[in-house]
């Protein structure tokens, strides 16, 4: 495999990874336009444990996730107190302090930014993403996908069929956040450096982007969105100074003739059926 | 738990929304067993009333006893548990999914915790919550529309799939929003049927209903409001010969 194509691998499995980071809240019906600001926590938490600490990378990695999950739900108590517009501009606030943050952070370099020594290649990266969809493909096979999506539907009437509303956006917010940390984590130990502003809000605006042109009905449109994204712009290279004009005209065609997404419910479901039905 | 005969006591309820009173001291009880309808004109307060049990609103003074406990203050995720459910005047079912994943979100009031959450529900084909919810569709006729996205289904079976639902957190109080409105009469006989299933298996039933001949064959017991205040009470015959409710739904007689 050419350097090239590994590359748009190493890229196609992050992205993949964020954005099922962003898919969680969303397909609970949160927008979080964070998802940046808690990559670059695990990004740095994962660099400084191995870095200083003397950690290996794959436990560095897990619990870099695991304490932004744990610093997520924390965060969680008084954003998931506002919803709807107020809900993504709380959390893009979360993302702009993050990042205020780290510049003013000495002991990870702060506006420098800050070396990682310890890489991680492809078949680590590859591995993550296609751990990070079993979680997300079995979690949403549970009850737990269920309400999830029965109190993005109607969160009233969960919360009447007894549905703890708050605990499953909770849930999905502190998940997403942990999923967040593991992408940012692989990023850091991939490209080896990484400073505050490769966590920008643009980033989280993709990262949101990705699952909204996807589809957020079922688990397979994050997915579909991440391959559009990354894969797209590299087969309009052809195209050379016109490959961003092209792409963003395809862009626009797929949000007129999918407004729901590339992947919906209903297609998936007729196709499962009739599979079901052929002998 | 004792098996005394009153299984919803509604005690002195109030709610205002700003200086509106919706409900004012209303004070009624509902047997255990009964199958009790609640009308009144448009805006005489059912629907709230039906929002005061379920705990979507919180009552400004009162108290909701239900089966000799106080629910007053339980908060509306956990009354399930104490065995209320309920349907909705629109159909309030989670378009996108089957009606047998609906039919399985009703489990949810026995399905709390962490536990709960993980119960395999879509991931093992062949599993208890499932099976139930399929034993509950089958019960309620309607078997062959199980694995069928709700939205692109017939409204009187989207409505009888709500019932089903409701019938699934093994409720001792069901409340009914108008259950046979926007039916049509052949619509109304099968709910009809599929109601007097429920109630024989000693769900109490509370109905808010415009259908007065749904409520001469299968209710009981009727409760009449009107401005949010108890104006009759007694069997469907007795109330519609009742002065004070002729006056609310006719207004009263040129002298």
């Amino acid at each position: 495999m050419g350097g090239y194509v590994q590359g748009v691998l190493v890229l196609l499995a992050i992205n993949v990874i964020s954005a099922y980071a962003a898919y969680l809240p969303i397909a609970a019906g949160q927008l979080n336009l964070g998802i940046a600001g808690f990559m670059a926590i695990g990004a740095y938490l994962s660099a400084y444990l191995t870095n200083e600490l003397g950690v290996a990378v794959l436990p560095a990695i897990l619990a870099a996730s695991g304490l932004t999950g744990l610093l997520a739900l924390v965060i969680a108590v008084p954003v998931l107190r506002t919803s709807g517009i107020y809900l993504a501009l709380a959390t893009f606030a979360v993302g702009q302090i993050v990042e205020a943050t780290i510049l003013n952070l000495r002991i990870v370099g702060g506006a420098a930014g800050y070396p990682v020594s310890h890489y991680v290649g492809l078949p680590m990266i590859a591995g993550c993403a296609f751990g990070v969809f079993v979680l997300v493909f079995v979690l949403f096979r549970m009850r737990f996908g269920l309400c999830i999506t029965a109190l993005h539907d109607d969160a009233a009437v969960a919360d009447l069929l007894g549905v703890n509303v708050r605990a499953y956006q909770t849930a999905a917010f502190a998940l997403g956040s942990a999923i967040a940390a593991v992408a940012g984590a692989l990023y850091a130990h991939h490209f080896s450096y990484i400073e505050a502003q490769s966590f920008n809000v643009l980033l989280s605006i993709y990262i949101v982007l990705y699952v909204l042109l996807g589809g957020t009905q079922t688990i397979w449109g994050p997915l579909a969105g991440a391959a559009m994204f990354t894969l797209l712009p590299e087969l309009l290279r052809v195209g050379a100074e016109w490959r961003y004009v092209a792409f963003a005209v395809i862009l626009i065609a797929t949000m007129a003739a999918r407004p729901q997404g590339l992947v919906t419910a209903a297609p998936l479901r007729r196709l499962f059926a009739a599979r079901r039905a052929a002998p | 738990m004792t098996e005394s005969g009153t299984l919803l006591s509604i005690e002195g309820l109030s709610k205002h929304f700003g200086g509106l009173t919706v409900i004012e001291d209303l004070s009624f009880t509902v047997r255990r067993g009964a199958r009790m309808a609640l009308i009144g004109p448009n805006g005489a307060g059912k629907t709230t009333v039906f929002n005061l049990i379920t705990g979507a609103y919180t009552a400004d003074r009162g108290r909701i006893l239900l089966d000799g406990g106080d629910i007053t203050a339980v908060p509306s995720h956990r009354r399930v548990r104490h065995g209320v459910a309920r349907s909705f005047q629109n159909i309030r079912l989670m378009a996108q999914l089957s009606a047998l994943e609906n039919v399985i979100l009703g489990q949810q009031g026995g399905a709390h915790g962490l536990l709960g959450a993980l119960q395999p529900v879509n991931l093992l084909p062949r599993n208890r919550w499932r099976a139930a919810a399929r034993d509950a569709l089958a019960a309620a006729g309607l078997a062959d529309y199980a694995d069928l996205t709700v939205a692109g289904l017939p409204y009187g079976i989207q409505k009888r799939i709500e019932l089903a639902r409701a019938v699934m957190a093994a409720p001792k109080l069901m409340l009914l929003d108008e259950p046979a409105a926007g039916l049509n009469p052949t619509e109304t006989r099968a709910l009809e049927r599929q109601l007097a299933v429920i109630a024989e298996t000693g769900v109490t039933l509370l109905l808010v209903e415009h259908d007065m001949q749904l409520i001469g064959s299968f209710c009981d017991r009727v409760v009449v409001l009107n401005f949010g205040r108890k104006i009759a009470e007694g069997t469907p015959t007795s109330v519609r010969q009742d002065a004070a409710v002729r006056e609310a739904y006719l207004g009263t007689q040129a002298e």
